[in-house]
């Protein structure tokens, strides 16, 4: 479909049990993928920040908001495209510890990641990445060939470019 | 102990007391100005019902005969009374049978709360006899829930839930209580809810929004108001009467604003959507401001978005800003509640009357008379039409009754023909179409409305769904009024398959059993008609008739709805056959 584009959508909210299974209902409901989902304290104390990630049009992306911030336990939410935003994502690498022995190469590929080293131990060793996607998926497509034993990536944190005042809003309360 | 020896005169003190979940339950709802409940008892709610029956002079409990009559007739006392409908289950399947009255609300906009009893929390999660995630369920169709867990929590939370429930756009609420919670006893004190700070209930009003308003107003040489629920949910008919009678804009009404302004107002111009009049559909193409006040653009009422009044201007007054541009793009939106909006843009507008204009709808009213309406209200045939009861119900009740409608051709029938000269008169299940709403949530207007004639219009097909709640009637006496109009054929779906799939009824023919020894069976009067000639006295002998009374109409068994705007067509694609 034309103009889909991926939106992050930040999502201020209460801290309550049962609140993600509002807010993911809300994609479910029309059918849009979640692609990413993180959930964390914000920068304001109770107050709890879902940066989720998904594909869809503008109009969608503006009803996706209007919908959260409907609500009740919503303080606000934000629909903003890749270039209004700062992000990044993280990777750990678990490889056998052997192969960084055995393959010189694996050596090279770490240091020009730019990854660092989390933990080396007899059988295994752990590196992390944190970039953008495409940063982390070569290291993962480079490190593939060398026994990797288990990856994972977490869901995207980004912060804004523009101001969020929420706390201004929550004072004004 | 000391609470349970005072409760027969109890009122509300802000002094705290030591007492039990359950009994703070009641509590909440008293202090809520709740006297009567409906609901079903089970083992996870028992601890309330104790209690209910220790309150019972206080608060009224309505035993419905299934949970989802429960929660229709909370809706039915909620939308003719504008208060909070209380419905209350037990855990597990009492919770599910909940369901479907509890998204109908949603979708309908219906204050209700409902309260279900839940396993003890130390097993939760463990598959305990009768657990059931209903927070879970019901997620996707609650305005608000919440599973309470600690007995000490009760009064904040139901507090917040009948605030939410009632403010703003109103909605269900489900709060889901543990019975541990129940019997735990803790200091009760309780306090109204009347903010929360992640929520605002009603965005504030914008001036200039109400100033571009009320330019494109003054300018609109073919202006045309389309008016929902929000009107009455609002309480701002007398606001919406002033405003129309001050810019004499023709105004028509979608299912859910009927009823909130009189049928036979001359600035009302009938009926848009599927089976709307003929008028208002056309010439929603052709006005060149479209008003719509406190309605959503539903696809039943607007047919195929790419071919809607595309060439109007359009002022959406609205009190949901998830509403604007969520189907119809607006070009200006006035957010707040209509009642102090409209008040707002009355000394805005000019006085105006576009005579010319209303008599386009007049014309077209014409055309609809000769073609659908005559032989639907003075038929020549033999065959009774659901048209001609309802014109035998508005000359005997003079447009004062309650209707009730199920979901169908008879609904279609009922909001088409029904005349009212109250609002919050219409009650039918809108967004969700719940066949067996009617029912269940006239016994609840009726509770609401004691005073009022209450006439539930049923098919069939939906009579069955809900029939148990004859038992309510016989229980508590209530004095509902029921017409079913029997085709014998689940006559909407049947229509459809006539028109769009030739004529194969799969599956909605219905052979039906004797309705009259059934109503009987209940002790409740009744009679069925075959011919004209014994509807009149047939109508007013259930009129005249104290109690509840039956009334089986048998009507003609393939007559068709029309107009029609078949899915997908223009609104001006509107079919008068
Ligand atoms: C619970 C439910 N199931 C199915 C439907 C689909 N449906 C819509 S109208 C209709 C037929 C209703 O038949 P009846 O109650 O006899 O009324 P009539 O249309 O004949 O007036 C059906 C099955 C529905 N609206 N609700």
């Amino acid at each position: 479909m034309a103009n889909q584009k991926s939106y992050t959508i930040s999502v201020y909210t209460e801290n309550n049990v049962g609140l993600l299974n509002r807010v993911s209902s809300i994609f479910l409901k029309r059918h849009i993928n979640i692609e990413s989902l993180t959930t964390s304290q914000s920068e304001i104390e109770n107050v709890n920040r879902f940066v989720i990630v998904a594909t869809m049009d503008d109009s969608q992306a503006r009803k996706i908001v209007g919908q959260l911030e409907k609500q009740i336990e919503v303080i606000k939410a934000y629909a903003h495209t890749d270039e209004e935003t700062i992000y990044q994502e993280s990777a750990l690498f678990k490889v056998a510890s052997d192969s960084l022995f055995d393959e010189r190469q694996i050596q090279n590929i770490i240091k020009d990641s730019h990854a660092n080293i989390v933990t080396v131990s007899r059988e295994f060793f752990v590196i992390e990445k944190t970039g953008r996607r495409h940063e982390t998926e070569k290291l993962y497509q480079d490190l593939k060939p060398y026994r990797l034993l288990q990856f994972v990536r977490s869901g995207r944190i980004s912060v804004t470019k523009e101001p969020m005042n929420i706390s201004e809003m929550l004072t004004a309360f | 102990m000391k609470a349970q020896t005072q409760t027969a005169n109890l009122t509300i003190e802000k002094k705290t007391q030591h007492i039990s979940g359950a009994e703070a339950v009641i509590r909440c709802l008293l202090a809520e100005g709740v006297d009567l409940i409906y609901g079903y008892p089970g083992g996870a709610i028992m601890p309330i019902y104790d209690e209910l029956y220790k309150y019972q002079d206080q608060l009224r409990h309505v035993l419905t005969r299934h949970e989802q009559g429960a929660t229709h007739s909370a809706q039915g006392f909620a939308r003719v009374t504008g208060k909070v409908g209380v419905a209350m289950a037990t855990s597990g399947p009492g919770a599910t049978n909940l369901v479907t009255g509890i998204a109908d609300a949603q979708i309908d906009s219906t204050p209700m709360v409902c309260i279900t009893g839940q396993v003890g929390k130390h097993l939760l999660g463990s598959d305990a006899f009768q657990e059931t995630d209903i927070v879970g369920i019901s997620t996707p169709v609650t305005k608000w829930n919440y599973q309470i867990t600690e007995a000490s929590e009760i009064p904040e939370v139901l507090a917040k839930a009948f605030y939410i429930a009632r403010s703003g756009r109103p909605g269900p609420v489900l709060i889901d209580i543990t019975k541990n919670a129940q019997f735990d006893t803790f200091d009760f004190e309780y306090e109204k809810c009347t903010s929360i700070r992640s929520y605002k209930a009603v965005p504030d009003i914008d001036k200039g929004q109400l100033l571009e308003a009320a330019k494109l107003i003054n300018a609109a040489k073919k202006p045309m108001i389309v008016f929902g629920q929000g009107v009455i949910l609002g309480e701002a008919e007398e606001e919406f009467k002033a405003f129309i009678e001050k810019t004499g804009i023709p105004s028509a009404w979608t299912i859910l604003g009927l009823s909130a302004l009189d049928s036979k107002h001359p600035l009302n111009v009938g009926m848009v959507g599927m089976h709307g009049n003929y008028g208002p559909n056309k010439l929603t193409n052709e006005c060149d401001v479209l008003i719509a006040v406190g309605m959503r653009f539903d696809d039943r009422v607007t047919g195929n978005l790419a071919t809607y009044a595309k060439q109007a201007k359009v002022i959406h007054f609205e009190i949901d800003p998830a509403e604007v541009d969520k189907n119809v793009k607006t070009d200006v939106a006035v957010l707040g509640n209509a009642k102090e909006t409209l008040a707002k843009i009355l000394p805005l507008v000019n006085e105006n009357s576009h005579k010319e204009w209303l008599q386009e709808y007049r014309s077209h009213d014409t055309i609809e008379f000769e073609k659908v309406i005559k032989d639907e209200l003075y038929p020549t045939k033999e065959g009774i039409t659901m048209g001609e009861v309802m014109k035998e119900i508005n000359s005997k009740t003079g447009g004062k009754a309650v209707i009730v409608s199920d979901v169908g051709q008879h609904q279609m029938m009922a909001c088409r023909y029904a005349e009212f000269t109250q609002t919050k008169s219409n009650i039918t299940s809108g967004g969700l179409g719940t066949m067996g709403f009617a029912l269940p949530a006239a016994i609840g207007a009726k509770m609401g409305a004691p005073d009022r004639e209450v006439i539930a219009i049923i098919g069939d097909g939906g009579y069955q769904m809900t029939i148990q709640e004859l038992g309510t009637i016989l229980q508590t006496k209530a004095a509902v009024k029921i017409v079913v109009l029997n085709n014998e054929f689940l006559g909407m779906v049947r229509q459809w398959q006539q028109l769009f799939f030739d004529k194969r009824y799969a599956s909605t023919e219905m052979v039906n059993p004797d309705f009259i020894t059934i109503a009987k069976g209940y002790h409740i009067n009744a009679k069925r008609v075959t011919k004209r000639e014994e509807l009149a006295s047939a109508v007013e002998e259930m009129l005249s008739t104290e109690g509840s009374y039956f009334l089986e109409v048998c009507v003609e068994k393939e007559n068709n709805v029309f107009p029609m705007i078949p899915t997908g067509a223009s609104v001006s694609d509107v079919r008068l056959s």
